[in-house]
């Protein structure tokens, strides 16, 4: 009974989608309140429904009810509870329903939250929200049922697939789609404020919230996803320009820039179309990802369901909201003035700079990823290679860029600064890069300059970073008493962009030291072995069969001696006989220096086993350094002047900077 | 003229949504390869293993027997997903040829090593080039070979359990019968 009353939920939300767009969107045109509360109404009620029908999936999976196609091709009898409610987006039919969900979600929290929004304003908003949830939920019903019944149902369920049977790929869906779909509520301001043909401080103000919001999860998301690929796929690597990771860094990327111009449009009133602009192109790039991912036309990972049904409804569906965005882009936004002006040296100027770095390494990324379907249009002459090789080439001097000015950006001074003041203002970290990278092409030889120079980046970030304090904080030149008053009234912005900021810094020193340390050894081991490496002493002590839940594993137990991290390391190569598959749980000695990182392999008739023991300098950076970005989002987010209740008060003051064209 | 800076974005974008059409159009999963139906292009690869000589892989290889070619790469992450069911079917004895595609030095033979090898017979095709002739987009891919050596079907992305019995296999018993 269940499927059927999900199915029907799910029908009732899609009509109430239509009738919040519709509803909405007229009463703002008529400015007609009951129409526009009408609307608020609906957003509501829609989410209500998405509710049950999300979990109406989740109790099939919770009860096993193999009579619907979907829980039994991706459950099991013996998948632990956890990972059976897990399956409910473990599929692309479920993950639909979350995206759904997560969507009306958004559309709930503004028909709460967004009273303090202008009524005419809040309603075109959730007219486009409206408009989203409405093709969404029809690419659910229409090629994606996941209600569908089995009959006869079988007595067994396929089991979901072992490599997603995993804590980290629970909660890496949720916290991606958070992001993906967050940027749908920039993209809404962005058309609502194009049909009203204004934008102001105000409107940056409203949406850079939400925009940090999607911002926040995606980072988090994608460390996630990142560390579960290093984990348990077995083979030692943390990225690996998968088209589904690249479908989660393209909108990361222009949604940094989106972030940025935000905020040079909410302090100073400038880069009106390029903010818009951006809004618009970072939530394309979501649902562009998604067509990646779902239409079968590029490889991936999660080889989801691959059909070119699917794939011809969002491409529609991607053309129509994104063309029609960017149409309704290219006829008003000409109108809107720009605001203040600024010299070629100041922190407008920095942020535009770094906005640029970010939008041309987005489009980097997006021509490797979609070369392969490039190709053929292009066909003969010289070729591009897709993979690793391509990204770094054109990544490393981009990024280089790119972290050079984010060190610079949050000293710069609005409106106009000196590059001699610049440079003196930033000796500290400029010095303390110069330190590292002589340091390190010392330590490291000349061959290695390009990882001293990796390294010393990241140094020079943090150092800006912590200069960003130490100023605030008056340290050397005020007295302690004064400086600890000022410590303790350090506004958040600023606590959370010196973390942000350094977090990257502490990311990019973790990537340089994997990419130019990382040393490997493959060989076979027996039970009493030893080997020494990367200045340790491994010692396989026992290597014998293990039964688990759902599987059974070879299980090799390791003794350390010397290094840092744990004495004793246990890795399993683990067979799910139910759906016929092997996965291997590495074993990871982790510390603040390095992992040490080994994984069983196939066993021989002699009773040894093929041993791949990795050393990974600094591994752990690449994450610490992200939960700090993240860390440094939240923190922003909790500045009280963003609450989503306080925008009135710029109202006045921003209107003299309102762009032109009344609606 | 600054009206035209702000349509240049919805004409790029439609100029790629153009693009994005014409491949679904093409339908990579269903109607591959321009080798369809084609003899094998002439290749000779040595194994990636160096000191396993006459391991190699070379076009040659396919004549009175119907084979698979499996391309694979240590740096793509789908590879390694298909691997354990490629292991699978070597455990079942079905003959598959492998062809390590644009992997750098000995990256392909320790992958090998590690996780376990599933090909009869394995080609390393470094620069990529014997991948372009048989129009690799991407890896995994897997194309089918009948007896004459003339490519008969291109899978994009990994065989799984589902394609395997609903695709590859009855294809493979089909060329096996025929004369």
């Amino acid at each position: 009974m269940s499927a059927e009353i999900g199915q029907f939920a799910l029908i009732l939300a899609f009509a109430l989608a239509l009738v919040q767009s519709a509803v909405t969107m007229w009463g703002a045109h008529r400015r007609d309140d009951a129409l526009m509360g009408l609307g608020r109404m609906a957003a509501l009620l829609q989410l209500l429904f998405v509710l049950i029908a999300f979990a109406a999936i989740a109790w099939g999976y919770a009860t096993l009810d193999f009579s619907v196609e979907l829980v039994a091709r991706h459950s099991h009898t013996t998948q632990p509870l956890a990972y059976r409610l897990a399956a409910t987006w473990g599929s692309h039919e479920g993950s639909m329903v979350l995206w759904i969900l997560i969507l009306a979600l958004h559309g709930g929290a503004l028909a709460v939250f967004g009273r303090t929004l202008r009524a005419t304003f809040l309603a075109r908003v959730l007219g486009v929200q409206g408009l989203l949830g409405a093709a969404f939920l029809g690419f659910s019903l229409l090629t994606s049922n996941p209600f569908a019944r089995l009959s006869p149902a079988p007595l067994e369920g396929t089991e979901l697939n072992p490599l997603l049977q995993d804590p980290g790929l629970i909660s890496h869906p949720p916290l991606l789609y958070l992001g993906y779909v967050g940027f749908s509520v920039a993209f809404a301001f962005a058309v609502a404020a194009l049909i009203e043909g204004r934008v102001d401080a105000a409107w940056a103000r409203w949406v850079r919230p939400w925009v940090l919001f999607a911002w926040t999860s995606l980072t988090l998301g994608i460390a996630l996803g990142s560390h579960w690929a290093y984990y348990e796929l077995g083979w030692g690597g943390w990225w690996f320009w998968d088209p589904v990771e690249n479908a989660s860094l393209m909108p990361w990327l222009m949604g940094t820039a989106l972030l940025h111009s935000a905020l040079v449009l909410e302090k100073r009133g400038a880069l009106i179309s390029w903010t818009l602009l951006l809004s618009i192109l970072t939530f394309s790039l979501s649902l562009i990802g998604t067509f990646l991912v779902r239409s079968g036309i590029l490889n991936s990972v999660h080889a989801f369901a691959v059909d070119s049904a699917r794939g011809a409804y969002v491409l529609a569906f991607c053309v129509a909201a994104t063309g029609g965005a960017l149409a309704l882009y290219a006829w008003r936004a000409p109108a809107m003035r720009t605001g203040a002006i600024f010299g070629p040296i100041s922190k407008e100027a920095g942020i535009t700079l770094n906005n640029l770095v970010l939008v041309v390494a987005t489009a980097t990324v997006f021509l490797g990823t979609f070369y392969p379907l490039l190709y053929p249009l292009i066909a003969g002459g010289a070729t591009i290679t897709v993979g690793p090789p391509f990204f770094n080439l054109i990544f490393l001097p981009l990024f280089a860029i790119l972290l050079t000015l984010v060190g610079f950006g949050p000293l710069l001074h609005w409106k106009r600064d000196q590059v001699k003041a610049i440079l003196i203002r930033l000796r500290w970290p400029l010095g303390l890069f110069v330190i590292a990278l002589l340091a390190g092409t010392f330590a490291f030889g000349l061959a290695r300059t390009l990882a001293a120079f990796g390294i010393a980046l990241g140094v020079w970030l943090i150092a800006a970073g912590g200069l960003l304090l130490v100023r605030r904080w008056g340290i050397g030149s005020k007295t302690a008493a004064a400086s600890w008053t000022l410590v303790r009234t350090t506004p958040v912005a600023v606590w959370a962009v010196a973390l942000a900021h350094a977090g990257l810094g502490v990311t990019c020193i973790g990537i340089t030291a994997m990419g130019g340390f990382e040393a490997n050894k493959v060989l076979r081991m027996g039970p009493g072995d030893q080997v020494e490496f990367a200045g340790r002493t491994v010692i396989l002590d026992s290597l014998g069969q293990v039964i688990g839940p759902n599987y059974q594993a070879d299980q090799g137990v390791f003794r350390i001696i010397g290094g840092r991290g744990p004495r004793q390391l246990i890795s399993e190569r683990r067979f799910y006989p139910s759906s016929q598959t092997q996965t291997i749980e590495a074993a990871i000695g982790p510390s603040l220096v390095g992992n040490l990182y080994i994984s069983v392999g196939d066993r021989d008739e002699a009773g040894k086993a093929v041993i791949r023991l990795w050393n990974h300098p600094f591994v752990g950076w690449i994450w610490g350094g992200s939960i700090l970005m993240a860390l440094g989002g939240l923190i922003s987010l909790s500045d009280r002047r963003l609450r989503l209740g306080a925008p009135q008060r710029s109202r006045v003051k921003a209107g003299r900077k309102t762009a032109g064209a009344a609606a | 003229m600054r009206r035209l800076a702000f349509i240049v974005p919805v004409v790029v974008f439609l100029g790629i949504a153009a693009v994005m059409a014409i491949g679904l159009g093409r339908d990579p999963k269903i109607l591959p390869s321009m080798l369809i139906g084609k003899p094998l292009p002439a290749f000779n690869l040595p194994d990636v293993r160096t000191g396993t000589g006459g391991r190699g892989l070379a076009s040659s290889d396919f004549e009175g027997k119907p084979g698979l070619i499996n391309v694979f790469a240590s740096w793509c992450v789908s590879c390694r997903i298909e691997h354990p069911f490629l292991m699978r079917l070597k455990a079942e004895g079905v003959s598959i040829h492998g062809l390590n595609w644009k992997d750098k030095g000995d990256a392909g033979a320790r992958w090998l090593t590690q996780f376990g090898d599933p090909y009869d017979r394995v080609g390393y095709d470094p620069t990529g080039r014997t991948g372009i002739n048989l129009g690799v987009t991407g890896a995994p891919e897997t194309f089918v070979i009948d007896k004459k050596g003339v490519v008969r079907y291109r899978h994009v992305g990994p065989v799984d359990p589902e394609t395997w019995t609903t695709t590859l296999k009855p294809l493979l018993d089909k060329l096996e019968a025929e004369a």
